[in-house]
């Protein structure tokens, strides 16, 4: 079994003078998908997006307090070191649209201007494609906009992009609120395949979808962790009423 | 969804092994009682643990299905009768650890005579054969097969009918052998029993695999 990959001290994070999360203190055990959730407003995409540096890029956010992967401080990595090791995928299935299908998965490469041969990216591409099981849909049409495909395809273009990266942990923001059932059921399908490689870390207001793919549950409410514990117990015998109280649908 | 589909696998497979665990109690206790072999006794003893062990490992794949999965339809109704077929199941396991006892009790052991006269064997091999195509009921689904058992189990019934008033006359003419009455016809009725939770099973089979609910209806209907 895995040990602690990601481990956060004391995270705080505030928008001006709001205080949305509130001293976080939690270890995320690797190869296994951690699910977020709880109420809207209750700080899980926050905390996510601060595991991946993007409130940089909001002025008014500030954030405190420690994170770590592994044993090596985010805060103290370059950026993009995080970013490339820490990958994320969004809501909105976000393919970059001038972008061919191929460039999509090298995206990565590409904007971080690394010189790669013709047969590495090939590599890379049909390495990233296959784990997210879109190669055999796309494998002829590889040259074509991103655009041209459906949107559960789309997504696990996203996902194919980020996983071409080689990540350690990949964050997922609702992956598939924007998605009808069956490509839904195909992301499902795809991210409990892809916890064998990889550390997930999901964000869904979808408690069935919690429940069904997820090895650990952290519930979050009004930005601090309420309870945080394996999949299966927090859903037959929560310890928190406020937990039961969610997961059985008197509140939230 | 292949997680579904691998744990709804998984619990098939518990079914199974509960299955022919019980099957092999009912087995032993039939030679138990009709061989007077009281060797397969702790047989029997030590293999009812783990009729019960198999039967909270059901209990809790279920629970954990059913919590995490949401299941609905044909999955809703697996794990509903998984459920109802487990107690059953484990009722036959808890009739053969009983049989076993009462043969232990008996020394040196019942009356041959009276066991053919009572027919206890034929009414074993009924049960016997009956819980056989259970067995295979639902490792194929047949439908088919599970309303058949339905209706064998009334002639396990008649044949367990019968058995008091055998039991009279045989202990009308041989008054000694009123000590061992009693025991073998409660050992009779716990035969019924079993039919009786075969029966069951055989409905929740039929219910998972059609959604159809036969539950107090009569075997013709």
């Amino acid at each position: 079994m895995e040990g602690t990959i990601l481990r956060t001290e004391n995270l705080r994070v505030s928008f001006g003078d709001n205080l949305v999360v509130k001293g976080i203190d939690m270890e995320i055990t690797g190869k296994q998908v951690t699910a977020f959730m709880g109420p809207s407003g209750c700080g899980k995409t926050t905390i996510l997006r601060a595991i991946n540096r993007l409130h940089e890029l909001t002025p008014e956010a500030k954030v405190e307090g420690k994170i770590f992967l592994h044993s090596e401080n985010i805060n103290e990595m370059e950026a993009m070191t995080v970013r490339r090791r820490v990958g994320m995928v969004f809501q909105r299935p976000n393919p970059f649209p001038t972008m061919s299908i191929y460039e999509n998965v090298i995206s990565g490469f590409i904007l971080n201007g690394v010189k790669l041969k013709t047969d590495e990216k090939n590599n890379i591409v049909e390495d990233a494609l296959k784990k997210v099981a879109l190669w055999e849909e796309v494998k002829d049409h590889l040259k074509k906009r991103s655009t041209s495909l459906s949107g559960g395809q789309q997504q696990r273009l996203c996902l194919a992009r980020a996983v071409a990266m080689k990540p350690e942990v990949i964050l997922l923001d609702e992956p598939t609120s924007a998605l009808d059932p069956l490509s839904t059921a195909k992301i499902e399908d795809l991210l409990y395949e892809l916890k064998g490689n990889y550390t997930l870390i999901i964000v869904t207001h979808n408690m069935q979808q919690a429940a069904r793919i997820s090895d650990k549950t952290a519930f979050f409410y009004l930005g601090e962790l309420l309870e945080y514990d394996d999949t299966k117990k927090v859903f037959t015998n929560p310890k928190n009423e406020k937990t039961q109280n969610y997961i059985t649908g008197r509140f939230g | 969804m292949e997680h579904l589909q691998a744990e709804m696998d998984a619990l098939r497979r518990e079914m199974l092994e509960m299955y022919k665990l019980v099957l092999s109690q009912v087995e032993r206790a039939q030679t138990a009682l009709i061989d007077n072999n009281l060797s397969v006794v702790q047989e029997i003893a030590y293999n009812e643990k783990l009729v019960n062990a198999k039967e909270l490992q059901i209990d809790s794949r279920c629970e954990t299905l059913l919590a995490l999965f949401t299941p609905v339809a044909v999955d809703l109704r697996f794990i509903l009768s998984a459920l109802k077929i487990n107690i059953n199941l484990e009722r036959i396991g808890d009739i053969a650890d009983n049989i076993a006892r009462m043969v232990a009790h008996s020394k040196p052991g019942f009356d041959r005579e009276f066991l053919e006269k009572i027919n206890a064997k034929q009414a074993f091999a009924m049960s016997l054969d009956m819980y056989k195509s259970l067995l295979q009921a639902f490792e194929k689904e047949d439908t088919l097969l599970a309303r058949d058992i339905l209706i064998k189990d009334e002639a396990i019934d008649n044949i367990t009918d019968e058995s008091v008033s055998i039991a009279e006359e045989y202990t009308k003419s041989k008054p000694d052998s009123i000590t061992q009455a009693i025991p073998v016809i409660s050992i009779m009725k716990m035969v019924e029993r079993i039919g009786d939770h075969l029966k069951n099973i055989a409905e929740e089979i039929i219910f998972y695999a059609e959604a159809r609910v036969l539950k107090h209806s009569s075997p013709k209907q």
